[in-house]
């Protein structure tokens, strides 16, 4: 058998910078628990399935699982540790809570980045499959919520209660985050 | 996952020339990974080197001199699908990303890796099964057993797998042409809908990339006016592949059927496009009478494998409602929600 080399990677978690030397075999997933200590985000399917191992990559959330830590060399990365402590909890951690958004809490990470990142893609204007129209989405309904988060899997089922918490957070984003795209193509302002 | 060399490619010339260093499937690039990655954990692919092209530069989209879009290979689903041109432009092609995957991954799925994306077959992803597309010459035990996901139109006695991807589908409606370069630098265009093939005797070949060839771009004509739709039916309401869908290009004019392109997912091992059936709605009124006859032209050679016969009425059924709702549609710029 091949003897695969050591990469070192250069990584900024949480706004601190780590050094990695790995096997270019490990996942940002098992670099993030196994080489440094940040076991926040879950292992869940490990293939790209259930979304518990989300994290937020240069601003995008995506699934740590499924990419190499040597191919994010120079990467911010975001772990729902980076979000907020016990003492200074993110809103939406702060609704998760509030709104008993989970029961085994083993997909909450995942779901938390996600939802983070989520409401970004939302703010930017980013359609979604279930938006009537591709310019302007005219509310975060519910069936926004749940097709937008469909990547995050909950075997307990707390889906109702993470769509409220969700709802919470999200009830800062006004109109016009709501429009600003929509308004843009429809004055041609590309 | 077995051992692997990771390059992380300098240019375009540096990555195509570490891809045609070899002349089987032991170097592969990698862009997003999302893929790739999985099928490598289960060692359905075990390449000996991952070559990374994800710093090259192929991540924008451009207008071209005759009015359409150049879209990087490296521009992300996420990008594409929120791109206003192409939401405005090519609605059909963004409400088809939209139907694939999910957030996270269409986050780092690329425009050239979603091309290249393999087959979901649940034998192809057993390493315990035969697999002529995984093992060549092994067998196919799809046919015969298990074939719920699998094709109806255009397979062979040596697999009957689908291509499971959307955004393609979309890109084969819009007589899209992708962007190739090879290790001499020499760029290549072919029509989209010639890049995957059908499965013949080498199902092993999923499309017509050589060793070290590079896509670069996918280019989109100017665009088409009319209904932008992508029907997809699945056996989830989101986050599940197609088990068939539907992008349709539509324009009604004078009461009469004055443009249509019609292209299909999940029924086939490359996004299906029939001329046949585009002919005959052209020039024609609208009715229910002709939207049946051009739903049988499409399934005329339709074979079912046992598990997968339900697919053929259902495809009548949804390319008949997507010409319902393509003909009926006031607003025809704006695609179908579902």
């Amino acid at each position: 058998m091949q003897q695969a080399k050591v990469t070192t990677t250069e990584l900024k978690i949480n706004g601190k910078i780590h050094t990695l030397d790995a096997d270019p075999r490990t996942t940002l997933l098992d670099a993030l628990r196994n080489h440094l200590g940040l076991t926040g985000s879950k292992k869940g399917c490990d293939h790209g399935q259930c979304g518990a191992c989300t994290v937020i990559v240069n601003g995008r959330r995506i699934n740590s699982c499924l990419t190499l830590a040597c191919m994010h060399d120079g990467d911010e990365i975001t772990t729902v540790e980076g979000l907020g402590g016990p003492d200074d909890l993110s809103p939406l951690q702060t609704a998760f809570v509030a709104h008993d958004a989970f029961q085994c809490g083993y997909c909450t990470p995942g779901q938390i980045c996600s939802a983070t990142a989520m409401l970004e893609e939302v703010r930017a204007g980013w359609p979604s499959y279930v938006s009537n129209s591709l310019e302007k989405m005219k509310a975060l309904t519910d069936e926004e919520l749940s097709e937008r988060m469909s990547g995050n899997l909950c075997r307990c089922a707390a889906y109702p209660n993470i769509i409220r918490a969700i709802h919470e957070a999200a009830d800062n984003l006004t109109e016009d985050d709501l429009s600003e795209e929509g308004q843009s193509i429809k004055e041609g302002q590309l | 996952m077995k051992p692997f060399d990771y390059s992380r490619a300098k240019d375009r010339a540096d990555a195509t020339a570490q891809g045609a260093a070899t002349t089987d499937a032991s170097v592969q690039f990698i862009a997003g990974g999302t893929n790739i990655l999985d099928l490598m954990k289960l060692e359905v692919m075990a390449p000996d080197k991952l070559v990374d092209i994800n710093r090259l530069d192929l991540g924008d989209i451009t207008e071209t001199e005759e009015g359409g879009l150049r879209i990087g290979a490296l521009v992300t689903n996420s990008d594409c699908a929120a791109d206003n041109r192409i939401r405005r432009d090519y609605a059909v092609l963004a409400r088809a990303i939209l139907a694939g995957a999910s957030g996270q991954l269409r986050n780092k799925a690329t425009t050239g890796g979603n091309l290249c994306q393999r087959t979901r077959c649940y034998y192809f992803y057993d390493t315990a099964m035969p697999c002529n597309k995984r093992e060549p010459g092994s067998g196919c035990q799809a046919i015969g057993g298990y074939n719920r996901i699998h094709a109806i139109l255009g397979a062979s006695d040596a697999c009957i797998a689908t291509y499971p991807g959307d955004m393609a589908v979309a890109m084969v409606a819009l007589d899209a042409e992708v962007e190739i370069e090879n290790a001499d630098g020499k760029l290549r265009n072919l029509p989209l809908s010639q890049f995957h093939r059908l499965p013949g005797g080498t199902p092993e070949k999923d499309n017509v990339l050589e060793n070290g060839e590079l896509i670069t771009a996918v280019i989109l004509p100017p665009p088409v006016k009319g209904a932008h739709i992508y029907k997809k039916v699945r056996d989830r309401a989101s986050y599940a592949f197609a088990l068939c869908s539907v992008a349709a290009l539509l324009r009604v004019e004078n009461d009469e059927i004055a443009h249509a392109s019609l292209a299909f997912g999940g029924l086939a091992h490359k996004p299906w496009r029939d001329a046949e059936v585009e002919k005959l709605l052209i020039g024609q009124r609208p009715s229910p009478e002709l939207f049946a006859k051009a739903a049988d032209k499409l399934l005329e050679s339709a074979t079912g494998q046992g598990s997968n016969d339900f697919k053929i009425p259902l495809t009548k059924r949804t390319l008949v409602s997507v010409l319902n709702e393509a003909t009926k549609n006031e607003d025809q710029q704006r695609g179908a929600s579902q």
